[in-house]
């Protein structure tokens, strides 16, 4: 294997390990940048994942992303999200546009879960614009909760 | 010395248009927008994830377009890995002459606002038919 085939998935762990340094410190969400912005925006759509006893939440930022073109997928506990945004009215010549901000396309996006999940149970919400996704524990990987007896 | 009263020149109507600075302590971020042109008129698309139709205000006022969406939070569990956060929307825009304010409409689907600004009659090209005589 050469260097530059290892320097891509390097460079992306090192800007990951500069991110997370930037997460621990106290300072508000606003203010927060991405070491290497650039790399960070191909990901789409961006997640925010919640967590309680029993389940995990997805949420994904996807506006306008017609929701039957969604394909929601998980593997053991590798989610992949993917689908298509429209651009708008399709037959709209370039030439027409005086702002064009909002992006267009197809897109795909895996993520790990930190266990493994009941994939029988899985539910998707598509509402506003969010995308909901709640996965249920796996059984065996709920916290148990162990009574300590008192002898 | 004669005494004289002049009219005040001080405009006491609360302006369309207020920076960021005027809004208070809320946070808002500006949606991202496609605006084309048409024949008929323009057509704006924001996009406003989260944003309920009731929490949608869109106004036109003194030639000012304004977006403002309030988005609706709700939450389960402990955040564990976070890439955005929900928040308020605020955009304006300034409209030229030639849209019919009285015509606007706007319609909310998927999280993405679209706003139809049609042309005013006046400011439609006009074909003239040149007779031969």
């Amino acid at each position: 294997m050469n260097w530059w085939t290892n320097a891509f998935p390097e460079m992306e762990a090192l800007r990951r390990e500069i991110d997370r340094l930037f997460e621990d410190v106290d300072m508000p969400r606003f203010a927060r940048v991405s070491f290497l912005p650039g790399l960070r925006a191909r990901a789409y759509p961006l997640l925010n994942v919640r967590e309680d006893g029993c389940a995990f939440y997805v949420e994904a930022l996807a506006p306008g992303v017609d929701p039957e073109s969604l394909n929601i997928t998980v593997a053991h506990n590798q989610l992949t999200i993917s689908g298509e945004k429209k651009p708008v009215n399709g037959g709209v010549e370039a030439e027409a546009f005086h702002r064009s901000e909002r992006a267009a396309g197809r897109f795909t996006r895996a993520i790990t879960l930190p266990s493994e999940v009941d994939s029988a149970a899985i539910k998707a919400d598509y509402k506003n614009g969010l995308l909901l996704i709640t996965l249920p524990k796996a059984e065996e990987a709920k916290a148990k909760q162990i009574a300590v007896n008192v002898g | 010395m004669a005494e004289k009263t002049v009219p005040s020149t001080v405009d006491t109507k609360a302006p369309a248009r207020r920076d960021e600075g005027t809004r208070g302590e809320e946070r808002f971020l500006a949606p991202p927008v496609d605006i084309y042109e048409t024949k008929d008129g323009l057509t704006v698309v924001a996009d406003l994830p989260g944003v309920e139709k009731d929490g949608v205000d869109v106004r036109v006022d003194d030639g000012v377009l304004t977006i403002e969406g309030r988005t609706a939070r709700q939450a389960d569990g402990n955040l564990i890995h976070s890439e955005f956060t929900l928040s308020d929307f605020y955009r304006q825009f300034e409209l030229g002459e030639e849209v019919d304010q009285e015509r606007i409409a706007a319609q909310m689907k998927h999280g993405v606002l679209t706003i139809h600004l049609p042309k005013s009659e006046k400011a439609k090209p006009r074909q003239i038919a040149v007779r031969v005589e």
